[in-house]
């Protein structure tokens, strides 16, 4: 091919606008690959809230919902699980919930709306094993110290009765609290706010 | 319009092919007139025997697909299926479980035969990175193969595994729930891990091999005695003095090694499927069950090493993310190997004593930590594993200087035997 008469500047721009909008369209052709990814409108559908009836739930019982795939304890504590909460706070990493992931209504010291019920995602902070709810006392098979708490099955971390993670485990936060309401005194609703009062 | 003629002077069938693709070429390019080094030992058995079992992953593989259906609530009862019902499809199953663990085994003595003899070293280092290659590759299609059967273990490995990624500060959840399609290991998640496992990874791991043996056929095989044949050639026929045609000479040794290793491999298959708990893990015959986590979730016992790593790594700053990295940084340290070495000889026949007891060590170091990591955990296991953990690193990091450190012998002109 010959090259005379070619005006080499106009070549070379038109090559260049060609190859970027060329590379533009292709950078662009990758979202939908990427977005297919995303979580079906299904997915997304089964993950809306869940009504959680918690009227029939003994002292010390616990009991799972699923909500989002998430299994989600909800544990009526008694006096004596509530008092030992206090008990334990010099041991544990982040006794104030600082680092750790629950809605602003449950950054306290029971990590819930009511200190009698607690809600919360079972799932250790470590790598999402199921902690396991270890209320007997003392138990020194776990720590010689134990005031009742969870226990993961994997690592040995270890949290307290409002899943406050103990110094030095494998786990670095407190167990996760979903956002959840009552809906009535016996009906929580896992994955709502609070109403705006 | 005459063709030019090939240069081989084949004709016939052959020389009509030859003509038009270069398939004698090939064939004497990379057997019969690839001179690999004459003094090859038992070490060099394992790149034959992982290009062997990577055949056997793909041929039963091919025949599994055909029965297995990859849904959450099919997979479990489509894999029992394959065991009971279909003809031989137990012997299908249990080649393709046996074979990722049989690939394991070969690949870490093929990868420690490279530290060992310097195979890694310059003019090898693209050979070594490949490789590398296509080791992550082989871990990533091996855990996706692992969550398949959905069974228990299946499933709560997955999860384990999937939030590393959540680890990750700021971004992570989201990223977590967009590999898994879901808020937690679902339906969508074994999909995609099954298009990864049986389309994307396979794809890349042939190309890798490819690529890994192309780069080792233009420079050369290494040998035990760490020099390069290429220097010391025949002046009249320029073939290495010391180099001899890989077809028929390692064709026939490596059928041999090939003979025991099926050997050993059917014994396995046929005696021990499961592998006493290794190949094939006891919760795994229990179908997933979100609600319950197995009493220990341990990985495959072939990802130990790097399992014991991410266990014994504390969480400090409010993040666990430093484990996950020193697990990952394991891995990719692999890659620099080639420039920690320093040293002015490549195999360790001609290394000194500090290099022969830092590299034993280190293969003592690499069987504990595996050890530990599928071993459930205790304050005494996490201080061991800590300090393998530190030894690993040790090994690689410090290498530039002890590598130079250390007294070697001066390499021979040709090999020995």
């Amino acid at each position: 091919m010959s090259n005379e008469g070619v005006d080499g500047g106009r070549r070379r721009f038109l090559t260049a606008a060609t190859s970027v909008v060329g590379a533009a369209g292709a950078v662009a052709a990758v979202w939908p690959f990427l977005a297919s990814l995303k979580p079906s409108a299904k997915a997304l559908a089964l993950g809306a809230p869940v009504a959680a009836d918690i009227g029939k739930l003994e002292e010390g019982q616990q009991v799972i919902f699923v909500w989002q795939g998430l299994n989600i304890w909800v544990l009526r504590r008694s006096k004596d699980m509530i008092a030992s909460l206090s008990q334990v706070r010099p041991r544990l990493a982040d006794p104030n919930s600082d680092y750790s992931q629950q809605p602003e209504y449950c950054k306290n010291e029971h990590r819930s709306i009511k200190p009698e019920y607690l809600v919360m995602n079972a799932k250790c902070t470590h790598l999402g094993c199921m902690p396991e709810l270890k209320a007997q006392h003392p138990d020194v098979s776990v720590d010689p110290d134990w005031l009742g708490g969870y226990l993961c099955p994997c690592h040995g971390s270890r949290y307290d009765l409002s899943g406050r993670v103990f110094q030095s485990q494998p786990a670095p936060l407190n167990m996760m609290v979903p956002p959840y309401r009552y809906a009535s005194d016996t009906m929580i609703i896992i994955g709502e706010d609070p109403k705006k009062s | 319009m005459p063709i030019t003629p090939n240069p081989y002077k084949t004709t016939g069938f052959l020389g009509w092919i030859d003509d038009r693709f270069p398939l004698t070429k090939l064939w004497k390019d990379h057997l019969s007139e690839y001179y690999a080094p004459k003094n090859f030992n038992f070490w060099y058995f394992f790149g034959s025997l992982a290009l062997l079992v990577l055949v056997n992953q793909l041929l039963t593989g091919i025949f599994l697909t055909m029965n297995y259906k990859p849904a959450a609530d099919a997979a479990f009862d489509s894999v029992q299926y394959i065991m009971r019902d279909v003809p031989w499809g137990w012997l299908l199953r249990y080649m393709h479980a046996a074979g990722a663990s049989a690939f394991f085994i070969v690949v870490y003595l093929h990868m420690f035969r490279g530290i060992l003899y310097g195979s890694h070293r310059k003019p090898r280092e693209l050979i070594w990175i490949f490789g590398t290659l296509i080791f992550l590759c082989l871990m990533a299609e091996a855990f996706c193969g692992y969550v398949l059967p959905w069974g228990n273990m299946s499933y709560w490995g997955a999860e384990v595994i999937i939030s590393l990624f959540g680890t990750i500060p700021y971004v992570g959840h989201a990223l977590q729930v967009w590999i898994q399609g879901d808020f937690a290991p679902a339906d969508a998640t074994l999909n995609r891990l099954f298009s990864l496992h049986v389309i994307a990874l396979p794809f890349v791991l042939v190309a890798l091999v490819v690529l890994h043996l192309m780069a080792l056929h233009e420079v050369g095989s290494n040998n035990p005695d760490g020099i390069e044949i290429k220097k010391k050639k025949d002046p009249a026929t320029g073939i290495p003095l010391d180099g001899i045609p890989f077809h028929p000479y390692y064709t026939v040794k490596d059928l041999v090694g090939v003979g025991v290793f099926l050997i050993l491999f059917s014994a396995v298959i046929f005696f021990a499927p499961t592998g006493a708990n290794l190949v094939l893990e006891k919760p795994n015959f229990i179908p997933a069950d979100p609600q319950v986590t197995p009493p220990e979730i341990t990985p495959a016992w072939y990802f130990g090493v790097f399992y014991a790593m991410l266990r014994a790594v504390p969480a400090f700053l409010h993040t666990q993310i430093w484990g996950v990295l020193v697990m990952f940084g394991a891995v990719v340290i692999l890659f620099f190997l080639p420039w920690l070495d320093r040293s002015p000889v490549k195999s360790i026949r001609y290394k000194g004593a500090l290099f022969k007891t830092l590299v034993v060590l280190f293969a003592l170091d690499f069987v504990l930590l595996n050890y530990l990591g599928m071993q459930p955990v205790n304050p005494t296991r996490t201080l061991i594993a800590r300090f393998g953990t530190i030894y690993y690193y040790f090994f690689f990091l410090a290498m530039p200087w002890y590598s130079r450190l250390d007294k070697t012998k001066p390499e021979p002109e040709r090999v020995t035997s």
